[in-house]
């Protein structure tokens, strides 16, 4: 099977390096040809993979390719673990890239760039691959940082916009301070237990538990909280949870199809599979979980909000995306990974169709992303308007679509879980649904319904998008609206996750769920009796009353709630906080040490002070190098003399 | 019968003209090299006297070596002196400073 997952792998990084190398040798068609042949064949084959994992009882693969290097008794390698775990989320990544490459040749058909813009995403998709496949910490780390590079470049892929390169800047940065965390988190793993393998960690977790880190004489730390925290901490930057969340907004600057694949279905969620993947450490430390939890809790409910006060259309899923990565969060915190899991597979179909539906709107738009220059644009372009409803109602977690069975479970397992905030994680869910559908349906009747705000000229030329936009969309439609059905038994309460999840016996709130939990059909109905559809429907209705039947309710609440309103269009204040605080300072100190320890201290005190100083010395010496020979004689005989009364005189 | 003293305070004043002739002329090169040609020749004195009232022979042999050293030294010395005159036009040490700083 090896050559199998190495294929897998290196496909799309040929493709990258054939399209970004060779781009205009092969030219346009070439580039995208190669690019989707690339990632075709590993979705091909991540399909073949799962298949053999699901129907033909394949069993886990856990195998080194290539030993990098051995240095003390560390060995980092390079190594696949396939498993259950892994095998889907393959399948999920080649998938969506599959469909952003074949969208992203309709979307970006008049860029220059069209040969880097493939070369960069089917690197991304290497890069995801190998972190997704790894089986030891390092590769991980490989394929994070490879994540991360191809992230930035993405953002700031129209370079010459200044508030790209700013945006790409920002998601870099933030994305560092997790990256620190996250290679703490590691050195302490190989620090205690000496090894960077994930089943040789998994086995000797026992060490990191029975370890504690002496902060000082009297303070002591239990090393697996230390560890678990500061893996999580690498997690909530690449996941974007609050505070390391500001860079996710931002980093709309980049083209649509780089929203859906990275910054919504894929990259995102690497930190949600990180900490599923580390479940074994993270079950040992009580104090961490509730950490996750309440991050993700705070996240799920206070991001979406911000999603109801922004115009802009990519910008209000970004916030619908932090929102949905709180609740996967929420569920990793409550011990029910696999709920979390399941929620990031539902979650890639419908945000990433919802982001390509609203690259199809912007496309037709003329790159207009104001929702309130839209509107009526359901007679225009029904495809997307019909697939955008699908990626709305999977959102929402309206009964029966994918989202349904995800988002509903993963609250029912948060109520079951007892641990330290699960009350407030449960309020912030639950209030969290409400705001979810009033932001998603707000963008949906802004969007496609309501009178037509945009100018004559776009109106004019207003279009569906061609077949390249819009199979991807429907290819993505039908998960988004029936994958529940298939998954939802085996993934959350079946045995799938056995081996890949580990959840200790006190801690198993999945199966108390799974108790009542009799078939997808029964679920379907009872949901009609539970809180989250009634919630969901409220905030329909809000979004369907404030702004589609009588917009100025809107127009006055705003008004007479201006405070909160000012609140949610600062974002609380987080970039301010950055702004202000963090950057300010951290230029403060670069300028001092740059204007007091660089240019003060090494450059005119040292390098040039040395010189002068020796350029004064020898100004003032050659006053004594007068060039007459006679002089030196002189000088030799008044050595020479004195040198004599020394010998003579001396004791 | 002349002592050891005596010679050597005969060098001792041979070797101190010297050095007086060194940095004290001012006009020519060739008093220079005529005043180290002294300043050898006391030299050798010493070595003549302390050879002589010493009873060794060696002495003696060192001051053939230094004279033909000398005038090895005398003969590049004067042709140097003569291309210095050819480039500058003058042999007065005053003239020679091209090393000031």
């Amino acid at each position: 099977m090896l050559p199998i997952y190495l294929t897998i792998a290196l496909a799309p990084l040929v493709a990258a390096v054939a399209a970004g190398l060779f781009g205009r040798t092969i030219g346009r068609a070439g580039a995208h040809c190669i690019a989707i042949a690339g990632v075709a064949l590993s979705c091909a084959l991540s399909l073949y993979v799962l298949k053999g994992i699901l129907a033909d009882g394949m069993g886990t693969f856990n195998g080194t390719v290539y030993t990098w290097l051995l240095s003390d008794g560390v060995r980092i390698e390079v190594g696949f673990l396939i498993d259950r775990l892994s095998a889907l989320m393959m399948a999920v990544v080649t998938f969506v890239s599959l469909m952003v490459h074949i969208y992203t040749i309709g979307y970006m058909r008049d860029d220059d760039g069209y040969q880097r813009f493939f070369s960069y995403i089917s690197l991304f998709t290497f890069a995801m691959l190998m972190l997704v496949m790894s089986n030891n910490f390092m590769q991980l780390f490989f394929g994070w940082e490879g994540v991360g590079v191809v992230s930035y470049l993405l953002i700031g892929y129209w370079y010459t916009r200044p508030t790209a390169t700013f945006a790409a800047l920002k998601a870099f940065l933030v994305n560092r301070i997790g990256d620190f965390g996250f290679m703490l988190g590691i050195a302490a793993v190989l620090r205690y237990t000496g090894s960077l393998d994930y089943a040789t960690v998994f086995a000797n977790a026992g060490r990191i538990v029975n370890a504690q880190i002496h902060v000082s004489a009297t303070v002591a730390w239990p090393a697996i909280t230390f560890t678990c925290i500061c893996l999580f901490v690498g997690a909530m930057g690449k996941s974007a949870q609050v505070p390391l969340h500001v860079w996710l907004p931002d980093s709309m600057e980049g083209p649509t199809p780089i929203s859906a694949l990275i910054h919504a279905a894929t990259m995102v969620t690497a930190g949600i599979f990180m900490v599923a993947r580390m479940s074994p450490l993270f079950e040992l430390s009580e104090t961490a979980l509730s950490m996750v939890l309440i991050v993700g809790a705070t996240t799920a409910f206070f991001m979406g909000l911000l999603g109801v006060v922004n115009n802009d259309i990519k910008r209000v899923i970004a916030y619908s995306t932090l929102s949905q990565l709180g609740y996967m969060t929420v569920a990793l915190g409550a011990s029910a990974y696999s709920a979390g899991i399941f929620h990031l597979m539902t979650h890639a179909f419908f945000k990433a169709l919802l982001f390509l539906a609203a690259g199809s709107v912007i496309i037709a738009m003329h790159h207009e992303q104001d929702m309130r220059r839209m509107g009526g644009l359901r007679k225009y372009m029904p495809i997307t308007y019909w697939t955008f409803l699908v990626g709305s109602l999977a959102l929402i977690g309206f009964p029966g679509s994918s989202g349904f069975f995800s988002k509903d479970l993963l609250i029912d397992a948060e109520h079951a879980a007892h641990r330290v905030g699960s009350a407030y994680a449960y309020y912030c869910v639950l209030a969290g649904i409400f705001v979810t559908a009033l932001y998603t349906f707000r963008m949906f009747f802004m969007t496609f319904h309501g009178e037509e705000r945009m100018d004559h000229h776009t109106r004019e030329h207003l279009h569906e998008s061609p077949w390249v936009v819009t199979l991807p969309l429907i290819l993505l439609a039908i998960p988004s609206a029936l994958i529940g059905w298939f998954t939802v038994k085996p993934l959350l309460f079946g045995d799938y996750f056995d081996g890949s999840i580990v959840v200790l016996p006190a801690h198993e709130v999945l199966k108390q769920v799974g108790e009542e939990f009799n078939n997808p059909g029964a679920f379907f109905w009872s949901a009609i009796t539970t809180l989250p559809l009634w919630l969901a429907l409220a905030g329909v209705f809000a979004a369907w009353l404030f702004f589609h039947k009588k917009p100025e309710l809107a127009d006055s609440a705003e008004r007479n709630f201006k405070w909160l309103h000012g609140i949610l269009i600062n974002k609380y204040g987080f970039d301010w906080f950055n702004e202000h605080v963090i950057c300010a300072a951290a230029r403060a100190l670069g300028k001092g040490l740059w204007r007091g320890g660089d240019e003060t201290l090494i450059d005119n005190g040292l390098v040039n002070g040395s010189a002068r100083i020796i350029g004064w010395l020898g100004s003032v010496m050659r006053y004594a190098q007068s060039g007459y020979l006679y002089h030196y004689a002189f000088a030799m005989i008044l050595g020479l003399a004195s040198l004599l009364l020394w010998l003579m005189w001396r004791p | 019968m002349i002592t050891l003293t005596q010679v050597l305070t005969l060098s001792g004043v041979l070797f101190a003209i010297a050095v007086a002739g060194v940095f004290l002329n001012r006009k020519n090169i060739i008093i220079l090299l005529m005043c180290i040609e002294l300043m050898l020749l006391a030299v050798n004195f010493n070595f003549v006297a302390f050879s002589r009232f010493s009873g060794d022979i060696g002495g003696q042999i060192f001051v053939f070596f230094i004279l033909t050293v000398a005038a090895a030294e005398a003969a590049i010395g004067l042709a140097i002196l003569v291309v210095v005159f050819r480039e500058r036009r003058s042999i007065g040490v005053e003239d020679l400073d091209s090393l000031r700083g």
